[in-house]
C-alpha cells in the first residue's frame, strides 16, 4: 500500500464497555457504528463500504440500512480488525468504495445474540485438537508457554509482570473493566486457570464494541476530526492449530504481519513512539516484542519485569491497559486499534505526549493469523 | 459446556486411513516421495512441495513431551485437573494427546521426556491416539 494514501476519520468504542446486558450483539456493533460516523462528521448515507469480523457484514449492512458497493468478513480472529483495516486501505485506493465502516459489536459477557463462532472454524482442530479436551482459548493459546520458559528460562514471576505493568497503564484509564494496582504475589495468588497460567495472567470477558470510518486522505483534511494515516500494515495466517506451530517459542503469523507492516511503512523500531500489542493472555506481549523486532529472542521478559514498557518508560505498550485490565470481548483487535487512534490524536487518558508513530499488532485464533497496522499523526 | 460426552472426531477423506490405523493400532504418517517430508494432519499431498506422490507408513510410535498446560477448567468428558500436551513425534511432526498413566502435575510431566504412543478406544470407530511416559527398556 501507499503510505499514508487512506486515513482513519471517525473512531469509537460503544458508549458502554464491561457489562452491558441492554444490548445485543449487532445492536453492539450498531452503537459503535453510530457513535464513529458521528465523530467523523458524517451520515449514515455516507457510508459505501462495510467490514465487520465475527458477525456477517450483510447483516451490519442491513441493520444500518445500507446498501453497500464494497463488503469484507474476513473472521480469523480477533485481529480481524487489523486485517479489515489493510483490506480496506487497498479498495479505497482502489476506487472499489470511498468511505469504509468498519465494526465490531461482541457481548462477550452476556451472550446476548450472539450466533455460532466468531472465527471460521476447524476442520483438523475439530479432529485432531477438540477431542484431547480443548474448550475455550485458556486451554489452548498457552499451550506453547512451558517450550518458551524452558528455552529462554523465563520465569512465572517474570510472566507475571506483564499483567502488573499492564496494570499500571489500566489505573491511569477511567475506562479500564480493572484499575486497583497488583502485584507478582497477587498475581501468582490468583486462582490457577491452566498451568501456568492464573487467573490474572487471563484477559477479561467483556461485552463492547469498536468502529472505525476509512477514508481517501485528500479528503480527510477537510474533515471534522483531524486525520490519522495509515502508514503501513501487514498481514499473515500461520496455522489453525495451536499444536501446529511450527516454532512455540515465535509466531511465524506475527514475524510476516510485522514485518510487512514495518516495510511498507518505510520505519524502523526506534521510529516507534507507542506500541499495543494484542494481549489475551500474558505471554503475548513477549512473544510480540521479539517478533516484531523490537528485542532479541528471550529478552522481552527482562525488557517488561525492569520497566521499560511501563508508564515513563522508553517503549510504551498497551497503555489502555490492554485485554487483561481494560477490556476483552473476545475479538480484542478493535480495542488496541481504538487506543492507537487516541494516542495519534493525542486524546488518550494515558497520553505518550508527542507520539507521532504507533504500531498497533494483532492475534487471531491461538497464534493463527496476524496483523500489523502503523498508524501516524504526520501526513 | 461441562454437561456431555467428550467431542469425538469425525473422520474425513482424506483421515480415514489415519483413523483406521488407530483402530488397528497404529500411528499412521504421509511421506512425500518426492521431497521426503514426513508431515501431519493428512492429506493427500505434500505441504511442503505440493507433490501427490505420497506414502502412509506405520510411525515409531516414539516421541518427546514438547510442551502441554494442565487444565483447571470444566470439559466434557474430563475431570480437571488435566493436561493437554504436543507430543514431538521421533518422525518430525507434532501431535496434541493427553499423558495418559502419568499424574497430573509439573513434577510428574517433565519437558522432552521420552512418550510412547498407546490408544485408548472410544468405540467401535473411534480409536484416539494417546502418550504415555516411556518405560524403561
Amino acid at each position: 500500500m501507499r503510505p499514508n494514501s487512506v486515513a482513519i476519520v471517525g473512531a469509537s468504542e460503544t458508549t458502554e464497555l464491561g457489562k452491558v446486558p441492554t444490548m445485543s450483539q449487532v445492536q453492539l456493533h450498531a452503537d459503535a457504528a453510530l457513535n464513529a460516523i458521528a465523530d467523523a462528521g458524517l451520515e449514515l448515507g455516507d457510508i459505501d463500504g462495510i467490514a465487520t469480523g465475527g458477525h456477517n457484514p450483510v447483516e451490519i449492512a442491513h441493520y444500518l440500512g445500507i446498501v453497500p458497493e464494497w463488503l469484507d468478513g474476513t473472521s480469523v480472529g480477533g485481529c480481524s480488525f487489523m486485517l479489515l483495516v489493510r483490506h480496506a486501505a487497498a479498495a479505497i485506493n482502489e476506487g472499489l468504495c470511498t468511505t469504509v465502516l468498519i465494526t465490531h459489536g461482541e457481548s462477550g459477557r452476556s451472550g446476548l445474540g450472539r450466533h455460532g463462532s466468531s472465527i471460521f472454524p476447524s476442520l483438523f482442530q475439530q479432529q485432531f485438537e477438540r477431542p484431547y479436551g480443548v474448550t475455550r482459548p485458556p486451554t489452548m493459546f498457552t499451550i506453547p508457554v512451558l517450550r518458551y520458559m524452558k528455552q529462554y528460562g523465563l520465569t512465572e514471576e517474570t510472566l507475571a509482570m506483564v499483567a502488573v505493568v499492564q496494570r499500571e497503564w489500566a489505573g491511569l484509564n477511567p475506562r479500564a473493566s480493572f484499575r486497583d494496582s497488583i502485584t507478582v504475589d497477587d498475581v501468582l495468588g490468583s486462582r490457577m486457570i491452566c498451568y501456568p497460567f492464573r487467573l490474572l495472567m487471563c484477559c477479561l470477558v467483556t461485552d463492547g464494541g469498536g468502529a472505525l470510518v476509512l477514508t481517501r486522505s485528500e479528503r480527510a483534511r477537510d474533515m471534522r476530526r483531524p486525520p490519522v494515516y495509515v502508514r503501513g500494515t501487514g498481514e499473515s495466517g500461520e496455522t489453525p492449530l495451536i499444536s501446529q506451530m511450527d516454532d512455540f517459542t515465535s509466531s511465524a503469523a506475527f514475524r510476516v504481519a510485522g514485518a510487512r507492516a514495518f516495510a511498507s511503512a518505510g520505519i524502523s523500531h526506534g521510529d516507534v513512539d507507542h506500541l499495543m500489542i494484542y494481549d489475551a493472555f500474558a505471554h503475548l506481549p513477549i512473544y510480540g516484542l521479539e517478533d516484531l523486532g523490537f528485542v532479541d529472542r528471550g529478552e522481552a521478559g527482562p525488557f517488561i519485569a525492569e520497566g521499560h514498557t511501563r508508564p515513563g518508560g522508553s517503549l510504551p505498550l498497551n497503555t489502555n491497559g490492554g485485554g487483561l485490565s481494560y477490556m476483552h470481548s473476545g475479538m480484542y483487535g478493535m480495542y488496541a486499534l481504538q487506543e492507537g487512534v487516541r494516542q495519534m490524536r493525542g486524546e488518550a487518558p494515558a497520553q505518550v505526549e508527542d507520539a507521532e508513530i504507533s504500531v498497533v499488532h494483532g492475534v487471531g485464533g491461538m497464534f493463527g493469523a496476524s496483523g500489523t497496522v502503523v498508524l501516524t499523526n504526520v501526513a | 459446556m461441562p454437561q456431555g460426552e467428550r467431542e469425538l472426531p469425525r473422520p474425513t477423506p482424506e483421515t480415514s486411513h489415519f483413523w483406521e490405523g488407530t483402530r488397528r493400532g497404529e500411528l499412521r504418517l504421509q511421506r512425500c516421495e518426492a521431497c521426503g517430508t514426513v508431515y501431519f494432519p493428512p492429506r493427500h499431498f505434500c505441504p511442503k512441495c505440493g507433490s501427490t506422490y505420497v506414502s502412509v507408513f506405520r510411525a515409531s510410535g516414539r516421541a518427546t513431551l514438547h510442551s502441554y498446560v494442565i487444565s483447571h477448567l470444566p470439559a466434557p468428558g474430563f475431570e480437571p485437573p488435566y493436561a493437554i500436551a504436543v507430543a514431538l513425534l521421533e518422525e518430525g511432526p507434532k501431535m496434541m494427546c493427553n499423558i495418559l498413566e502419568c499424574a497430573q502435575t509439573p513434577e510428574a510431566l517433565v519437558l522432552d521426556m521420552p512418550l510412547d504412543v498407546c490408544f485408548e478406544k472410544i468405540n467401535d470407530e473411534i480409536t484416539l491416539p494417546q502418550f504415555r511416559p516411556a518405560r524403561e527398556s
